[in-house]
C-alpha cells in the first residue's frame, strides 16, 4: 500500500471497526449459508409461515374465530365457502390455521428467549466460573437433562394454569439444560485460547471475559442452536396444548388439535380438522430444523467438510 | 421429542472427561470405584426429583385441598377430611418426613380419583405401557441402526437421499399426531380405506387377557400403537447413527481393514458401526424423557390403559397423588435407564473408566 493510499484511507474508529467485521463475518456466514439448499428451503418455508402470521388478520377475517357467529354446518368437510371445511362451532378450519400460526409461533419463539437466556447464562457461568458454582450448576444441569421433560412440563403446566405466558415459561425452563451443556463445552474450548490469557494478564475481571470475550465467541453457536431449539419449543406447544394446557381463549394449531380430538374427529373421520394443522406444523418445525442443521454447519467448520 | 438434540454436531463431543495422561487400562478395584460413582450419580439425581416432585406439589401448590375441590362438587367438610388425611395440615417440615418416608415404602398414597391406592392403580396399569414402549423400542433400535448405516455407507446416494428426508420428517412430527393420522386411516378408515385395525384401547371386551384369543387379540390392537410409536423413535436412531458412521468414515483404521483385503461388509461390520454405536448410547441415554413422551402422548390418543393414560386422565381432575406417583416412576425409570446405559458405555469403551 502506497503512502497516498494509506492517506485515503479514513480513520475508523474502534466501533466502527468491529462493525466492519461483523458485517464482513455475517456476509461470509450468508454465502457459506446459502450453498446448502435444504438450508434455503427451510428459510423460504419460514418465511412464508412468517408472513401468513403477520398478515393473518388481512387474510382471515378475525370475526371469524367467534364461536357464537360460526355460520358454517358443524364439522362439515371442505366445500367451495370453506376449503378446509369447519370444525365443531362451524368455523373455517383455513381461518383457524391461518391465525393459529400466531399463536403457535409466538409461543415457539417466547419459549425459546427463555430457554436460550437460561441455558446460555448457565451454560457460561458453569464453564467459566470454576469451583462450587461450576459443580453446582452443571450439577443441576445434568439432573434436569434427565428428569423426564414432559410430565415435568405437565405438573408444571397443572399448577401454574393454561394461558400463553405460562405454557412459553413452561416450555422455557424444561429445555433449557441441552443449550447450558452445549454452551458449556464451548465455553470450556474459548476459556484455554490464548487471546484469553492476554485479556486476564491486561487484568480484565471476569464480567469483562464473560461478556467481551466468551460472549461474542459462543453467539454463533447459540444462534444455530435458537433455531434447533424453536423447532422444538414448537413441537412441546402443540403437545401441551393436545393435552389440554392451551390457552382456552386463543386458538393454535395444537390446541385445534386437542378440539379436533376431544370433538371425536377421529371416529367421525373429520380428516380435513386433523391433517392440516399437523401439516402446518411438521412443514414449519422442519424447517426451523433446516436451517439449523445448516447454520451448525457454517458455524462448525468441523461437520462442513462431511454431509 | 427432547429439543434440543444436536444430531449433527453431537457425537464430536466426548460427554465425559477424558484423561490428560492418556488411556490407562483401569485396574478391576477402579472399575469398582466407577461403577460406584455412577450408581451415587444417579441416586442423587433420584433425589433430587424426590425433593422436586414435593416441591412442585407442596410449595408451589400450596393449596391442594382447593385444586382438588376445582371444578367438583365437594363439600368444605369433605375436604376438610382429605386435607386431615393427608396431613395437608401439617407443617412443611413434618410433611416432607411423612412424604420422604412413603417415598420409600412406594406408599404414593390414596388416589383422588379413584379413592384407591396409587401404587396398586399404577401396578395395575404397568404391563401395557412396558408393552408398549419396549417392543417399539427395540423394533425402533433394530430399524433405526440399520436405516442409518446404510444412508451413511452410500452417502448421498438415493438411499440416502429418501431416508434422510423421511426420518427428518418424522423427526419434525409429534408422535401423537403421527398416531392421529394412522388412526384415521388404518382404524376409522377415510374414503375407500376399510377398517383395518380396533378403534382404540388394548383388548376387545370380554375377552380373557390370558387366553390365545386374548393375547392375540392384544397383539391386533397394539398394531397401530407400536409403529407409531417404533417410526417416532426410530427417525433419531437413524439420524445419531448416521451421523456417528460419517464421522468414523474418514478413520485410518477403515483404510487399513480395506487394504487388507476385507469385504466392504465386513468392514462396516466388524469396524465401522462398532466404533460408531459409542455415540449413539450417549445421545439415545439422553433422550430417554422422549420415550416417555410417546408413551403418555401415543397412550392418550389409542386408549391404552397404560401409565400414560393414567397420567393424562389424572391431570384433567387434578389428581395429585396420582400426578405424584406417575411422575416419580417416570423420572425413576429413566434415571435408572440412565444409569445402565452409562455402566453399559463403560463395558463397551473401557477409556470412559479412566
Amino acid at each position: 500500500m502506497s503512502a497516498a493510499e494509506a492517506a485515503d484511507v479514513p480513520r475508523l474508529t474502534p466501533r466502527q471497526v468491529t462493525w466492519r467485521r461483523r458485517k464482513d463475518s455475517f456476509g461470509r456466514s450468508w454465502a457459506e449459508f446459502s450453498r446448502h439448499r435444504s438450508g434455503l428451503l427451510g428459510l423460504t418455508v419460514l418465511t412464508f409461515f412468517a408472513l401468513v402470521a403477520l398478515l393473518a388478520p388481512v387474510l382471515a377475517d378475525s370475526d371469524g374465530l367467534s364461536r357464537t357467529t360460526a355460520a358454517g354446518e358443524v364439522l362439515a368437510a371442505p366445500t367451495a365457502d370453506y376449503w378446509l371445511g369447519t370444525d365443531e362451532y362451524g368455523r373455517s378450519v383455513l381461518t383457524l390455521l391461518i391465525h393459529g400460526a400466531r399463536v403457535s409461533l409466538l409461543v415457539g419463539l417466547l419459549a425459546t428467549v427463555i430457554s436460550m437466556v437460561l441455558g446460555t447464562v448457565i451454560g457460561i457461568a458453569s464453564g467459566f466460573l470454576g469451583g462450587r458454582i461450576q459443580a453446582l450448576l452443571f450439577r443441576l444441569t445434568e439432573w434436569f437433562l434427565v428428569i423426564p421433560f414432559l410430565p415435568l412440563a405437565l405438573v408444571l403446566a397443572t399448577l401454574l394454569g393454561g394461558s400463553l405466558g405460562t405454557v412459553a415459561f413452561v416450555i422455557g425452563v424444561t429445555t433449557w439444560p441441552g443449550t447450558a451443556l452445549l454452551i458449556r463445552s464451548q465455553t470450556l474450548s474459548i476459556k484455554e485460547r490464548p487471546y484469553m490469557e492476554r485479556a486476564r494478564v491486561l487484568g480484565a475481571s471476569k464480567w469483562h471475559l464473560m461478556t467481551h470475550h466468551i460472549m461474542p465467541n459462543v453467539m454463533p453457536m447459540v444462534f444455530a442452536n435458537t433455531t434447533l431449539t424453536v423447532a422444538g419449543a414448537i413441537l412441546t406447544e402443540t403437545t401441551l396444548s393436545f393435552l389440554g394446557f392451551g390457552d382456552p381463549n386463543r386458538v393454535s394449531w395444537g390446541t385445534m388439535l386437542d378440539s379436533a380430538f376431544s370433538n371425536g374427529a377421529l371416529t367421525l373421520g373429520a380428516w380435513w380438522f386433523l391433517f392440516p394443522p399437523g401439516i402446518c406444523v411438521v412443514l414449519v418445525v422442519l424447517a426451523f430444523t433446516l436451517v439449523g442443521q445448516a447454520l451448525e454447519e457454517v458455524f462448525n467448520p468441523r461437520l462442513r467438510e462431511r454431509s | 421429542m427432547s429439543a434440543t438434540v444436536d444430531v449433527a454436531a453431537a457425537p464430536s463431543e466426548p460427554s465425559l472427561p477424558v484423561d490428560p495422561q492418556g488411556p490407562v487400562r483401569a485396574s478391576r478395584s477402579s472399575t469398582w470405584v466407577w461403577v460406584g460413582k455412577k450408581v451415587a450419580g444417579s441416586a442423587a439425581t433420584l433425589a433430587f426429583v424426590v425433593v422436586v416432585n414435593f416441591l412442585l406439589f407442596r410449595v408451589i401448590n400450596e393449596n391442594p385441598a382447593r385444586t382438588l375441590a376445582r371444578g367438583r362438587a365437594r363439600t368444605p367438610e369433605q375436604v376438610q377430611e382429605i386435607v386431615d388425611k393427608y396431613g395437608l395440615d401439617d407443617p412443611l417440615p413434618q410433611q416432607f418426613l411423612i412424604y420422604l418416608k412413603d417415598i420409600v415404602t412406594l406408599d404414593f398414597g390414596d388416589s383422588y380419583e379413584y379413592s384407591q391406592p396409587v401404587r396398586e392403580l399404577m401396578l395395575d396399569r404397568l404391563w401395557p405401557t412396558v408393552a408398549l414402549v419396549g417392543i417399539s423400542t427395540i423394533l425402533s433400535i433394530v430399524i433405526g441402526l440399520w436405516i442409518g448405516t446404510i444412508a451413511a455407507w452410500n452417502r448421498g446416494h438415493k438411499f440416502d437421499k429418501i431416508s434422510t428426508t423421511g426420518t427428518i420428517t418424522l423427526y419434525s412430527m409429534p408422535e401423537w399426531w403421527l398416531g392421529l393420522i394412522l388412526f384415521s386411516v388404518f382404524a376409522t378408515g377415510i374414503g375407500p380405506m376399510p377398517r383395518l385395525f380396533p378403534i382404540g384401547k388394548l383388548i376387545t371386551t370380554g375377552v380373557d387377557p390370558w387366553s390365545l384369543d386374548g393375547v392375540i387379540d392384544q397383539a391386533w390392537h397394539l398394531v397401530l400403537p407400536v409403529t407409531t410409536l417404533t417410526l417416532a423413535y426410530l427417525a433419531e436412531y437413524a439420524l445419531v447413527m448416521r451421523s456417528a458412521l460419517l464421522d468414523e468414515m474418514g478413520e485410518d483404521y477403515l483404510r487399513t481393514a480395506r487394504a487388507k483385503g476385507l469385504r466392504d461388509v465386513i468392514v462396516r461390520r466388524r469396524h465401522a458401526s462398532r466404533n460408531a454405536l459409542l455415540p449413539v448410547v450417549t445421545l439415545v441415554s439422553l433422550n430417554l424423557g422422549f420415550i416417555v413422551s410417546g408413551a403418555i402422548t401415543v397412550e392418550t390418543v389409542f386408549s391404552i390403559p397404560g401409565l400414560g393414560l393414567l397420567t393424562t386422565d389424572a391431570l384433567r381432575i387434578p389428581d395429585v397423588p396420582m400426578l405424584q406417583g406417575t411422575f416419580f416412576v417416570f423420572s425413576a425409570a429413566v434415571v435408572i435407564a440412565n444409569l445402565v446405559s452409562n455402566l453399559l458405555y463403560g463395558l463397551l469403551d473401557p477409556r470412559v473408566r479412566v
